[in-house]
């Protein structure tokens, strides 16, 4: 059976890890001083291309990549941003690093703010995570007094402040350029790209935006080397993955795996324990609410980025909700469509329309007014998927078109019992019996 | 009713301090309304303009922008259940219904006596401790129709 693999969780429940203290005495803030004093900026770079980190945020993009966009020696202050929205039904992993192990964060955040030239980093945290935002400050608060952030870090000569920053409740603020505005207080309309933020981001100036587990992976890439960190996994999906387990499973939770090493469905039955009930699985999202649902005939693909992706999903943020027989899979798909209805921030004209449109449609095929030819007027809204400023909309589309394309028959059998099933059959049939 | 400027002159300088443009102070500003007069009240919006040099018709924008911000007083005790997907699958619905009925009142509705208000919300980032919900922003875990009473109990 696979075990969990912890990296980023390694030092949780070692006492008093809250603290400078605590996370010194289990080994943290070395990474930092090695990287501040052995290391270059381009040589910790150098190390984080190697060790093939993609971003923990859902997009999966290669964060060594990302680092080397900023420009060199820019006029302007180039700032870090921690994406700590985690908003993504389904998602509940960066939590448990902010909760428990604030300072990883902070290190990690350090070592990159130093990488790619920032002197200034902010924690972008949604408003909801009241306790994470306190620990947060109470941990920065406490850096600051050990010399850890400020001026002349370590006797360095490197400054680096850090900043927190609580959002108020809006999903679209977990998209980097709606995190973007939102910090600059407005509300959190994401922009065109280009420019892209490492050009232009946070108040004009070049900015990196990163996931709170990517930043939380930097400190062991510098402590164990780039190389170590892509002997784990596979080729493409380097490293270790912390998921989020939801849904009809008997044990839920966080847990930390090295990709490759077993199939989605052993890890649903392994870690999760198995079904409720001993129930059969209908349907999987293995990668937070976004992502197509998968069928429980396609569970047996091996758990990593690439092969998820060619089985028609995503590993995403890595929040596999498992949805058991019971499930009314047309329900499901209504209660995200209103999901991301509820979230569109409006600016776009298909993504406005085509969430609201989506809830129509799918909430009269659930209350048996649909009408035959619903499945494939959704499926024409799909089309218009990359019409939009922010992939929000993509995010909308794909959930509606896998939940219609992979359950249609569920769709069609609640079209024909309903109202207008029978009816809009042709006459003649309707006559001839 | 005192504003923010006089009843807590440094928290709002702290807040200024904080950020190279002075817009960005919008958020932590109505975050201090909310603290400070228990909701973001008009006049709060009105100050928060004025010290941010820009409309109230701006500021109002904002806030209402950011689901979390209550454009209204609430309840003593403020309750919002996730009824997203992980915390459905597991019985967010029994749960919410059970609130409606026990407290007699509809999603973003205050009892008449104000001790409680209820709004059913997005995804918490509690999925896999589901369901969830938050009371004034506290965190519980694991609460189901069945066990939701003694934590009403417990609230004075
Ligand atoms: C609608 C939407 C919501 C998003 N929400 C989050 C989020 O809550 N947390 C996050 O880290 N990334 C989120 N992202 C992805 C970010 O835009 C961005 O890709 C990510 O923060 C980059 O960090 P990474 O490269 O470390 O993954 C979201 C994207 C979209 C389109
Ligand atoms: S795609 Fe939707 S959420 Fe994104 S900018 Fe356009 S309207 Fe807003
Ligand atoms: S779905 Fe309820 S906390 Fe995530």
């Amino acid at each position: 059976m696979a075990q969990e693999t912890r990296v980023l969780l390694e030092k949780l429940g070692t006492p008093d890890l809250l603290t400078v203290k605590g996370y010194r005495a289990a080994g943290g803030y070395q990474s930092l001083e090695k990287a501040l004093k052995e290391m270059t900026p381009e040589r910790i770079i150098e190390e984080v291309k190697k060790s093939s980190l993609q971003g923990r945020g859902g997009a999966a993009f290669p964060t060594g990549m990302k680092w080397s966009f900023i420009p060199k020696n820019s006029p302007k202050p180039v700032y870090l941003c921690c994406n700590a929205d985690e908003s993504e039904p389904g998602t509940c992993k960066d939590r448990v690093i902010i909760d428990e192990n604030p300072h990883l964060l902070i290190e990690g955040m350090l070592i990159s703010c130093f990488a790619i030239g920032s002197h200034m980093g902010y924690i972008y945290i949604r408003g909801e995570f009241h306790r994470g935002a306190q620990i947060l400050m109470m941990a920065i608060e406490e850096a600051r007094r050990e010399g850890l952030i400020g001026k002349n870090i370590l006797g360095s000569g490197f400054d680096c402040e850090l900043e927190v920053y609580r959002g108020a409740g809006a999903y679209i603020c977990g998209e980097e350029t709606g995190l973007l505005t939102s910090l600059e207080g407005q509300k959190g309309y994401p922009r065109n790209k280009p420019p892209f933020p490492a050009i232009s981001g946070l108040y004009n100036s070049p900015t990196i935006i990163n996931n709170v587990e990517t930043l939380a992976a930097v400190p062991s890439i510098i402590e164990r080397g780039g190389d170590w960190f892509k002997s784990m996994g596979s080729e493409k999906s380097t490293g270790t993955k912390l998921l989020c387990l939801s849904g009809h499973v008997n044990k839920p939770g966080v847990y930390e795996v090295v990709l490759g090493q077993m199939t989605l469905r052993e890890f649903i039955m392994d870690f999760g324990g198995g079904i409720p009930g001993g129930r059969k699985i209908k349907g999987v999202i293995p990668g937070g609410s976004s992502m197509p649902v998968m069928r429980d005939e396609d569970l047996d693909v091996k758990l990593t980025y690439e092969d998820i992706h060619a089985a028609g999903s995503s590993l995403g943020s890595g929040a596999i909700i498992v949805m058991d027989e019971t499930v009314d899979m047309v329900e499901m798909c209504l209660l995200l469509a209103h999901f991301y209805e509820h979230e569109s921030c409006g600016q776009c004209t298909p993504c406005r329309e085509g969430t609201r449109w989506f809830v129509q449609v799918v909430d009269a095929i659930l209350k048996g007014e649909g009408h035959p030819g619903d499945c494939d007027l959704l499926l024409d809204i799909c089309r218009s998927e990359f019409t939009s400023i922010c992939p929000l909309w993509v995010a909308a589309v794909w959930p509606v078109r896998a939940f219609v394309t992979k359950f249609r028959e569920e769709f069609e059998e609640k079209i024909r019992n309903g109202k207008y099933g029978k009816k809009d059959q042709p006459a003649a049939m309707a006559m001839a019996g | 009713m005192p504003s923010m400027r006089e009843t807590c002159p440094e928290k709002v300088e702290d807040i200024l301090r904080r950020f190279p443009q002075r817009k960005s102070a919008s958020i932590p500003l109505l975050y201090l309304a909310w603290e400070v007069y228990g909701y973001v009240s008009p006049e709060a919006m009105e100050e928060i303009a004025e010290i941010l040099g820009t409309s109230p018709a701006d500021v109002e924008g904002i806030a209402s922008f950011y689901t979390m911000f209550p454009l209204k007083p609430l309840g003593k005790h403020h309750i919002e259940v996730c009824t997203n997907i992980s915390c459905h699958l597991v019985g967010a619905q029994p749960l919410m219904s059970h609130l409606e009925n026990r407290l007699g009142i509809k999603s973003g509705e205050r009892t008449e006596d104000g001790r409680f208000s209820l709004q059913s919300v997005e995804c918490l980032a509690a999925c896999a401790w589901a369901p969830c919900l938050h009371v004034n922003g506290k965190e519980y875990q694991k609460v189901t129709a069945e066990n939701v009473d003694e934590l009403l109990n417990s609230l004075d």
